[in-house]
């Protein structure tokens, strides 16, 4: 089976997060970046748990420029066979879509698999996107995942049921928790990741459809009104006359 | 031109996040002058949909919404046989998946998650980087597609008398198929809940969870944990919240014996209020709370359970 794992470059999810440029842009300054954890934990894990059990192979693919690349290293680290990255900086959702699907139009995945949503965008866009742009099924917010005969079926918490849907290969799947335990990368992993293959391709024209114009901070939080743990009782009061939420 | 919603009508009542939306494209509409057209599918009654604030109601009578691309092909189609300029569908487990393809379809721009209206500018805001921050978004596409947090607009529900009329088109044949659906009990599902009461570590084990659960029984809450409570299955993971499970923004949030990290906070920073009980009252949770209460968990529980019957009891 060959397998396709989108892996985002994104901020540590520690990071302090501000803006420079009149806040239009990202401040990046001294900031560490992470395998976004939906690609990692349970993409790319999950990916190479069912090429351990049946064969094949994981390729990784990600839009970025050459300061994306110790995070790929990482994805290789954890296992991945080979790596892609498309050279350019995503313009927006859409764009890293574009050059997702133009490289896996023509290699013949069976499956191709994405973290439910980043975590500096949280867009939950480019699997489904890959999916149209491929004119292929999708699957959302899938906590398990399995294939057999042609086929996957996956399990997705929707609105507190849980929901087993089926379909047939080829499909893009976005991953959720419950599909698979995070792996720490071991040593041989990590030395093996050094000289796995990282294949640089160029981008293929597209435009940006959308831009982020500006970013705003929430404003800082009034202190906390707190209640004597002995008078709890009066929370709720409180909640009820004050807040008015309950 | 036209404001095209697309929304779920199926199920018992209509959904607050398919009210949402509807109101949403109402008030585009209305900005741009022109006219809303509902797309839905299913088997909602032809009455009920008319009484919905639009002005026409395509629906899809033979598509569920196990395949997303069957929807998108339809949506699209009625947003082009429209001419719409906007395509408004809910940021729920379904839109997340509808919206994207059909923008992708249409080449269209999109706002996914989008917690305003356009500005003067026309510029929509969404929240980012988890919720630590938002960013306003330009869409520089004729056609405009746009996916609405729920939560994020109160409803204003007006009397529709709309035609309904059902879609012909073709969407082919689904290629995912609902093999089972296991329900869950009978709880308020975290995502839609208004009020949520969740726990963390310092519960200290699953079997005192029938404090937490009976809080939220009289609170008509939704019940929710932290990452190492559902990683140590003390609680399933479709109650996990936070940066890595799921982002909630109900009107009041309930955080007993959790430490406030800051991925834990990514989840449920949206919620109109928030209450954080912890017997450290240096626990981070607190700066991000309105009310706190700094006891043990054990103690304080069974007070505001009380105090909360009491209330049922009045109202
Ligand atoms: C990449 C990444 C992603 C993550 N994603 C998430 C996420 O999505 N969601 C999430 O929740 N976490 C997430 N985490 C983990 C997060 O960093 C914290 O470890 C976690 O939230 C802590 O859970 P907790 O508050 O239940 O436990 P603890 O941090 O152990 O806190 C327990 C709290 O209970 C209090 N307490 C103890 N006993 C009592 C008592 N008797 N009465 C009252 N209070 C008591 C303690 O004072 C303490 O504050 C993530 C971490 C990483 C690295």
């Amino acid at each position: 089976m060959k397998i396709l794992v989108l892996i985002s470059h994104v901020p540590d999810t520690t990071a302090r997060i501000a803006f420079t440029n009149d806040n239009t842009a990202y401040d990046a300054n001294g900031v560490q970046f992470i395998v976004n954890p939906y690609d990692e934990w349970y993409a790319l894990v999950r990916a190479l748990e069912l090429k351990e059990a049946q064969g094949g192979s994981v390729t990784t693919i990600t839009v970025g420029g050459a300061a994306t690349e110790p995070t790929i290293r990482k994805a290789l680290a954890i296992g991945a066979d080979d790596a892609v990255r498309v050279d350019a900086e995503p313009k927006d959702g859409h764009d890293v879509a574009v050059q997702v699907a133009a490289y896996a139009k023509d290699k013949g995945f069976d499956l191709v698999l994405a973290g439910k949503e980043t975590i500096d965008h949280n867009g939950s866009q480019v699997g489904p996107m890959v999916a149209e742009l491929l004119e292929l099924p999708f699957i959302s917010l899938a906590a398990k995942l399995d294939v057999a005969g042609g086929k996957a079926t996956a399990e997705r918490d929707v609105r507190g049921d849980v929901e087993v849907v089926e379909c047939a290969l080829p499909l893009v799947v976005s991953c959720a928790k419950g599909m698979a335990e995070q792996r720490i990368p071991n040593m041989r992993g990590i030395m093996a990741a050094r000289t796995k293959p990282l294949q640089v391709v160029p981008a293929v024209a597209s435009e940006a459809l959308s831009t982020s114009v500006k970013f705003e901070l929430p404003p800082p939080k009034q202190a906390v009104k707190l209640i004597p743990a002995e008078e709890a009782g009066k929370l709720i009061e409180l909640l009820h006359t004050e807040a008015k939420v309950i | 031109m036209s404001v095209i919603v697309f929304a779920d009508t199926r199920g018992a009542k209509v959904a607050k996040s398919a009210l949402e939306t509807l109101t949403y494209g109402r008030k585009l509409a209305n900005k741009e002058g022109t006219t809303l057209t509902l797309a839905t599918f299913g088997d909602a009654p032809a009455d009920r949909l008319a009484a919905l604030d639009a002005n026409k109601v395509t629906v899809a009578r033979n598509i569920g919404d196990a395949d997303n691309q069957q929807l998108a092909r339809f949506v699209a189609d009625v947003a082009a046989k429209e001419g719409a300029k906007w395509v408004i569908c809910s940021h729920d487990d379904t839109g997340k998946a509808v919206a994207p393809r059909v923008a992708a379809r249409l080449k269209a721009g999109e706002v996914a998650g989008a917690t305003t209206l356009p500005n003067e500018q026309g510029h929509i805001k969404r929240n980012v980087f988890s919720g630590k921050a938002q960013a306003w978004v330009e869409l520089k596409t004729p056609v405009k597609v746009v996916s609405l947090l729920p939560n994020s607009i109160p409803v204003e529900a007006a009397q529709g008398t709309a035609t309904v009329e059902e879609f012909t088109g073709d969407t082919g044949t689904a290629k995912v198929t609902v093999k089972e659906v296991r329900k869950a009990g009978e709880g308020i599902p975290l995502p839609e809940a208004e009020i949520v009461v969740s726990a963390g570590r310092g519960m200290k084990g699953p079997e005192n969870w029938g404090l937490v659960e009976e809080l939220a029984k009289e609170l008509h809450a939704a019940t929710a944990c932290s990452r190492p409570v559902s990683d140590m299955d003390w609680r399933p993971h479709h109650e996990h919240v936070g940066q890595t499970g799921l982002a909630i923004r109900p009107n009041l949030y309930i955080a007993i014996g959790i430490s406030g990290a800051i991925q834990h906070l990514a989840g449920v920073n949206g919620s109109k209020v928030i209450c954080v009980i912890n017997n450290d009252p240096e626990a981070p949770f607190f700066k991000a709370a309105d009310y706190g209460i700094v006891g043990d968990a054990f103690q304080v529980l069974p007070k505001l359970i009380e105090a909360a019957k009491k209330l049922n009891a009045e109202k």
